[in-house]
């Protein structure tokens, strides 16, 4: 995987009339992980999309190298396709020819013919992540990866973070959730609460 | 790229489509379409003449109604899906994907709709040339009438009670197209026609723009 790297300098945000956080610097190279933590509503959701370019800062500024692919708690697949064919959307905009083989990854080898409506919030969040696997980025952004997820799905997601990193991606994770990410840095967004 | 999401949409859309499915894919506007034209003489009264230099008029304000009944379907539910943020990390512009959108919105209503013009002004017993004007007109007027819609689901789609918005929205946008292209049958000439066909293709070459800001615009709220 090409070098990459996110960073962001002096970073703000603001919702409405309240300045969430501010101050926020990150520095994050190839192999890194990054997990954010912060109580409901402390901003890590506004963080992620300000990452992720979805969002524009109040303040400071982003700046990435890399391609970037992110978890939200919308799964963006289309509700009455079979899982195969809304993963092949996204799949067929990526360049991407390996759906079913990532669907076996992440345990969803028989639900291919299910349309997706059907699925499970543990299911979805796993075909979510299928989607993410196809797209091949560089940079992972993952917000709130493991809700839905049973043990089996939160130790899958762990090793994947754990190979994606070793292969030189970078992953940033926000979650109140304990999640076992070995080596990743921690950006505790109560510290710069405004 | 442009194939894919095109084919997406259409799948969307069209009627039959199944793609996005229960929320797409009827032929809805053009049974609404019809109904118009069926209802409209029972209304009136059996009066020919009066029928006759009405009807075209009817089948221009079914066009435009039947051209606004998918509306809700148009953006809003990608909106909720995060489709469109999964786009914007891919490097596709919302201007390119509401460019798609009216195009993939024009195709699953307007062919069809051209089509049933054909019994519709059987209907209201309109003349041969009557008919040829309407739907010269309706083939210059309705991709207007399809940036129109996609251009007030985008800024209607993260609002509550959008639909009623849309509605208003729709008249100040939709009058010109309608001056021209229904005024054409009284005169009797193509003039206004291509005044329909200009403003149209004007509102064609603006809702992208005005679509994908108010795509990025409901991200920020």
């Amino acid at each position: 995987m090409q070098d990459c790297s996110i960073s962001t300098t002096d970073l703000a945000c603001r919702r409405g009339d309240s300045v969430l956080f501010r101050g926020v610097e990150l520095e994050l190279q190839s192999g890194d992980a990054l997990q954010v933590t912060g109580t409901n509503g402390i901003g890590k959701t506004s963080l992620m999309r300000i990452l992720a370019g979805l969002l524009r800062p109040f303040d400071g500024a982003v700046s990435a190298k890399g391609t970037l692919a992110m978890i939200d708690e919308r799964p963006a697949l289309d509700p009455q396709l079979p899982l195969q064919k809304a993963l092949q959307f996204w799949g067929g905009l990526d360049g991407c020819n390996n759906v079913q083989q990532n669907c076996d990854v992440m345990g969803l080898g028989e639900l291919l013919d299910v349309p997706f409506r059907y699925l499970s919030t543990g299911q979805r969040k796993r075909a979510a992540f299928v989607r993410m696997l196809n797209q091949g980025a560089n940079i992972w952004l993952l917000d709130e990866p493991l809700n839905g997820l049973d043990g089996d799905g939160i130790a899958k997601v762990e090793a994947l973070i754990a190979l994606h990193c070793g292969g030189g991606g970078i992953c940033v994770v926000a979650s109140h959730q304990p999640i076992d990410l070995p080596d990743a840095k921690v950006l505790a967004l109560r510290d710069y609460a405004a | 790229m442009i194939g894919r999401l095109l084919l997406r949409d259409l799948q969307m859309l069209l009627p039959g489509g199944k793609g996005s499915g229960a929320r797409g894919g009827t032929m809805l506007p053009l049974l609404f379409f019809l109904a118009v034209a069926i209802l409209y003489p029972f209304a009136v009264g059996p009066d020919a003449p009066l029928l006759a230099r009405t009807g075209g008029g009817v089948i221009w304000i079914a066009a435009l109604l039947a051209a606004i009944l998918p509306l809700d379907r148009l953006i809003a539910p990608d909106l909720e899906l995060g489709v469109f943020d999964q786009l914007a990390l891919r490097g596709v512009s919302e201007e390119a994907v509401v460019a798609i959108r009216i195009l993939a919105h024009w195709l699953s209503f307007a062919p069809l709709l051209l089509l049933a013009t054909l019994p519709a002004a059987a209907l209201l017993g309109l003349g041969s040339e009557t008919v040829r004007l309407v739907m010269i007109g309706l083939l210059a007027g309705t991709p207007g009438l399809a940036a129109i819609g996609v251009m007030i689901a985008a800024l209607t789609a993260s609002l509550r009670g959008g639909a009623a918005l849309s509605g208003l929205m729709l008249i100040p946008l939709a009058i010109p197209i309608l001056i021209f292209g229904a005024g054409s049958l009284a005169r009797g000439d193509m003039n206004g026609i291509a005044y329909a066909g200009a403003f149209s293709l004007l509102l064609v070459a603006i809702a992208p723009f005005a679509g994908g800001a108010a795509i990025r615009a409901a991200r920020e709220g």
